[in-house]
């Protein structure tokens, strides 16, 4: 597994005149496979989840990934992370499934015949195959995150950042992401409203007006959590 | 189906054939209807595209689908015509027009995105030498298409949500959301494409 540090890190966002700290101070070491993060609305999670793709670059501290620092070695971190965003429409960027799935591989330069093999592995395995030629604007919501997930995964990341990836999902394609996540290989840090989403996560921390208010076990993060609303 | 020509996959001669030949002989079609002076010439190219659709497999349902977003447009330039010109002129504009609507959508409703980016890469080749990266320009021509249904399912949503307001049509009231929900889309898929590793 990767190791995500974040050695005292705070991000403040330009606000009109002054600046808004949207993170304080996270000083953090996570090397477990399945990191959930959970917290109200406004708390920083996405934030600090694009912090880890290098999306956001902290206003002090430093966040590092493998050892890589997002700040000066950005590209190498992407290649590294792979981003999955809440709303699939926004980062499905080719016309037709297949098509989009390959994106990320052609950007990678690899032979053809390369790119067409994961592009049909890919489509197995997340029952995208009916679709290869489908328009990605004509999938339902479910599939769309599906799809965008398998563009992601098809890059082979080693970490896997996904915000809120079953937001606009039913229940039934909320279980089919869940299960796609349960049998990745991969690390993988899940910023989800969810809950049950995390339950059997490796280590699940909570961030609360910036600040990481909780870090442990699914059970009492979720505990914590709910005692922060009350 | 939506109006939108995206690539129908078939099995057809026409989707076979190489995206690059499509895309020549489209812009040799374009050039020479300018030549096109009397209505039974406008007839003869309409046939032939007409018959291009069925060579491809199409129905004709597919090729009405790809006039209706600008089927106002031309009566309205048929009329102008038919009042400036005489009825002869407007057959003749208008009929060039269609039939070069319908060639061009053919070839999007035939030929992959990633087909048609591959030529455009291609051609661009020669300008690397004066600072162009093809590469860029092939992935703007796939975000141009790709971002054809967005925009018109962003104005779906904007016209929904007038009437659920219970707001009548005005110009003005649907184009400032419609700008900035498109702008937020573009937003966001520019961070998306920097996750996906296009760095800018
Ligand atoms: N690009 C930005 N510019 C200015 N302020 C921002 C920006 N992005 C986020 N913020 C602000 O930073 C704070 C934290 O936002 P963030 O999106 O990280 O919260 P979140 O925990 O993901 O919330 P949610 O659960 O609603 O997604 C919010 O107050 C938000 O308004
Ligand atoms: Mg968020």
């Amino acid at each position: 597994m990767p190791v995500i540090e974040l050695d005292h890190v705070s991000h403040a966002f330009a606000e009109g005149v002054g600046s808004r700290l949207v993170v304080d101070d996270v000083t953090l070491t996570l090397t477990e496979q399945r990191i959930g993060v959970i917290g109200a609305n406004g708390s920083g999670k996405s934030t600090f989840a694009r912090m880890l793709n290098a999306l956001v670059i902290p206003t002090t501290g430093k966040v590092r990934v493998d050892g890589l620092d997002t700040a000066s070695e950005a590209r190498a971190v992407r290649r590294r992370v792979g981003f999955c965003f809440t709303d699939p429409d926004a980062q499905i960027v080719m016309p037709t499934v297949a098509e989009d799935i390959a994106f990320g591989l052609r950007r990678r330069r690899l032979a053809p015949a390369e790119v067409a093999a994961r592009v049909d592995a890919a489509l197995g395995s997340y029952g995208l195959d009916a679709h290869r030629d489908h328009p990605a604007h004509l999938l339902s919501g479910g599939q769309k995150q599906l799809l965008a997930l398998a563009s992601v995964l098809v890059t082979e990341p080693d970490l896997v950042v996904m915000d809120e990836p079953t937001t606009l999902l039913d229940l039934a394609n909320t279980e089919r992401i869940r299960t796609v996540v349960r049998g990745l290989a991969q690390q993988v840090v899940l910023v989800t409203h969810d809950l049950d989403l995390v339950d059997d996560f490796d280590r699940v921390i909570v961030f609360h007006e910036g600040r990481l208010a909780f870090d442990g076990s699914p059970g009492t993060a979720v505990a914590h959590y709910r005692a922060l609303v009350r | 189906m939506s109006t939108a020509s995206v690539y129908v996959p078939r099995d057809s001669l026409i989707h076979r054939l190489g995206a690059a030949r499509k895309l020549l002989f489209l812009a040799g079609v374009a050039a020479a209807s300018a030549l096109v002076r009397e209505p039974w010439q406008v007839g003869v190219l309409l046939g032939l595209a007409l018959a291009l659709y069925a060579v491809a497999r199409l129905p004709g349902r597919t090729a009405l689908a790809q006039v209706r977003p600008v089927l106002w447009l031309l009566v309205a330039l048929g009329v102008f015509q038919w009042l400036v010109d005489g009825w002869a002129r407007a057959v003749v504009v208008v009929g060039v027009l269609l039939a070069l609507v319908l060639l061009a959508a053919l070839v999007s409703l035939t030929t992959r995105t990633s087909d048609i980016v591959d030529v455009v890469v291609r051609l661009c080749g020669p300008l690397r030498r004066w600072g162009v990266e093809p590469e860029r320009v092939g992935l703007l021509v796939a975000l141009g298409i790709r971002s054809v249904p967005v925009v018109v399912e962003l104005a779906r949503q904007v016209r929904d949500a007038q009437r659920a307001r219970g707001l009548t049509a005005s110009p003005v009231a649907f184009a400032v959301p419609l700008v900035v929900r498109s702008l937020r889309h573009a937003d966001r898929l520019g961070e998306a494409l920097v996750a996906r590793g296009v760095e800018d």
